[in-house]
């Protein structure tokens, strides 16, 4: 039995019943680790010694016969800007190369006290800016599918340790499309959560009122499982919601889904068009119901997007001074630290985005831009109030194309924001989403989106297990 | 096209420091993204009330207790430099 390829499910009845240890799984995706991550490069440091002290613990709870949580003794993976105390955290910039992390986040806290096993972090674009990974300072993940291939972004690092079997889950940030994007990419599930539903506490910020944490899994279950385990209100994050996840079945019956025409427009891959509208068939002649809907303003999402996020990122990464912590260039006058520990400590992307930041928030050109995206967000958002009025869910695509090669789009920024436009209102409106495995273009994996209403992860999640079952 | 001297200034106030080729492909850049952002321009006019909070969620804030914080020396010592478990700062005034 290949330990690796089981879902957590799995994972925990194997280990109930005694069939192997936490220690064997944990072995096993170690070794796993050991012989592939070389090629694909998801991880950014592996905890080989704490992973297995850890499934020890469990295997004595399981000796003394002790009730087991879902996912304790099952190994996972953390994206590398969420912090697990004692270990590196880099968000995958030179910045902060050396920094060790002196907390645990609440949904890592929330992992560690279920008994999960943490086998390291994973690579990301830098501080979580970008669709494909490659911004990362530190290395370049490859798509496990295609290894000449990106793996999508920016937690490209764990969906592509999942993807490979060298996790059995993990933990994603999602800020326009970080968790959908690259599982649509590398075949999995993601989930970003509806704002407010999970702490972001100890997540190092990207853009503060998009950011979210969620999972990225082997199937939609799983997805359940670790939602369920991760969300919840946090004193620590006081933008989290007092919200109880509660379980629902959804009759196909008497669901109607939304397909926005804003959503299938130019640009869109036809071969990516067709596997969406098969899937979304799929429901339909199950006894869904299919209801066109309009979402206007999405035509300025993107643009509202990148001015927001932009905006709230240059504020965010004002505090790598080089004086508190991170890289830090000495200089006898302060202002040189500042501008030579920033100038050497942040790549290409970060830069860019500091700066169209700083841009859109100066004297002169806030009126235009900033105060403008903040009033288009309004716009985006009364136009999923108003859809929601008419249906449950809305589907669509994640990113209008497979994945691309390396290096494709490195060079031309704006093309790769393009790559984002079908998940950047999710984010501007505070939804959730959902990326489901539905179909492949060769060997190409291609995920369709489910949104839903805010705290509504409970109908996307039956909707999409009901769905998954048909595809596979 | 935004100049050279625009990027530069943006560049002060961002405190980056940015080599000649930096300043060079980030007036191509954030040329191009802000000839982007200008679609903005065609979206629907609002009116000022309805232009809230980013995020409509009722905010909860804790409540402002002290609380014995273990983490000190290990926040001071990912500092570059220190004195007497203070974070050492050059001169400002």
């Amino acid at each position: 039995m290949d330990l690796t390829s089981l879902t957590i499910k799995q994972a925990h009845e194997g280990l109930k019943n005694g069939d192997f240890t936490s220690v064997d799984l944990t072995k096993a995706y170690l070794k796993n680790i050991k012989k592939l991550d070389k090629e694909i490069n998801a991880y950014l440091s592996v905890d080989e010694s704490g992973a297995l002290e850890q499934a020890k613990k469990v295997d004595e709870k399981i000796a003394k016969g002790q009730e087991l949580s879902l996912l304790s003794g099952v190994p996972c993976a953390v994206k590398d800007n969420i912090m697990v105390d004692g270990q590196k955290c880099t968000a995958a910039s030179k910045m902060l190369e050396k920094y060790t992390a002196t907390y645990d986040a609440t949904v890592v806290k929330k992992l560690k006290e279920l008994g999960a096993v943490i086998l390291g972090k994973t690579n990301l674009d830098e501080f979580a800016f970008g669709s494909s990974t490659e911004n990362s300072a530190l290395k370049t993940t490859k798509n496990p599918h295609d290894l000449t291939r990106v793996p999508g972004g920016s937690s490209g690092g764990s969906a592509a340790a999942v993807a490979a079997n060298m996790a059995c889950f993990a933990l994603g940030s999602d800020t326009g499309c970080s968790i959908r994007n690259p599982a649509s990419f590398c075949g999995i599930s993601g989930l970003k959560t509806t704002y407010g539903a999970v702490s972001r506490y100890g997540l190092i910020a990207s853009a503060s009122s998009l950011d979210q944490i969620g999972p990225l899994t082997k199937n939609v279950e799983d997805a359940k499982i670790v939602f369920q385990a991760i969300h919840g209100r946090d004193k620590m994050d006081l933008t989290t919601a007092d919200y109880n996840f509660n379980e629902t079945t959804v009759d196909l019956n008497s669901l109607k889904i939304g397909v926005p025409k804003e959503y299938f427009s130019k640009g869109l891959d036809p071969e990516v068009e067709k596997i969406i509208r098969d899937a979304i068939e799929k429901l339909e002649r199950i006894g869904a119901k299919i209801v066109k809907v309009s979402l206007p303003s999405c035509e300025f999402a993107l643009a509202c997007y990148y001015i927001i996020q932009t905006s709230e990122a240059s504020a965010n990464l004002a505090r790598f001074d080089g004086i508190r912590y991170g890289l830090s260039t000495q200089d006898e006058d302060i202002l040189n630290v500042y501008l030579k520990s920033r100038g050497k400590g942040l790549g290409a992307e970060a830069k860019r985005r500091i700066m169209l930041g700083t841009y859109c928030l100066s004297s002169g050109y806030y009126d235009a831009y900033y105060k403008k995206a903040q009033e288009i967000r309004q716009l985006i958002k009364k136009d999923f109030k108003k859809a929601f009025e008419a249906v449950d869910l809305i589907m669509g695509p994640v990113v209008p194309f497979p994945a691309f090669k390396i290096g494709e789009k490195l060079d031309d920024p704006l093309s790769m924001y393009l790559a984002d436009i079908y998940t950047v209102p999710v984010n501007l409106a505070g939804l959730p989403g959902f990326s489901l495995p539905v179909g492949r273009i060769d060997n190409l994996p291609v995920g369709l989106q489910i949104i839903g209403n805010h705290f509504e992860e409970n109908k996307i999640l039956s909707v999409a297990s009901q769905l998954e079952k048909m595809i596979e | 096209m935004i100049s050279k001297d625009e990027v530069k200034h943006i560049a002060k106030l961002a405190r980056l420091e940015l080599t000649e080729k930096e300043i060079e492909k980030m007036q191509k850049d954030l040329s191009e993204i802000l000839d982007y952002f200008n679609l903005l321009k065609r979206a629907d006019k609002l009116s000022a009330k309805e232009t809230g909070l980013a995020q409509e969620g009722k905010m909860i804030p804790r409540k402002d207790e002290v609380e014995i914080s273990n983490g000190q020396d290990k926040i001071v010592a990912a500092a570059p430099d220190e004195k007497n478990g203070y974070i050492k700062v050059k001169t400002i005034l």
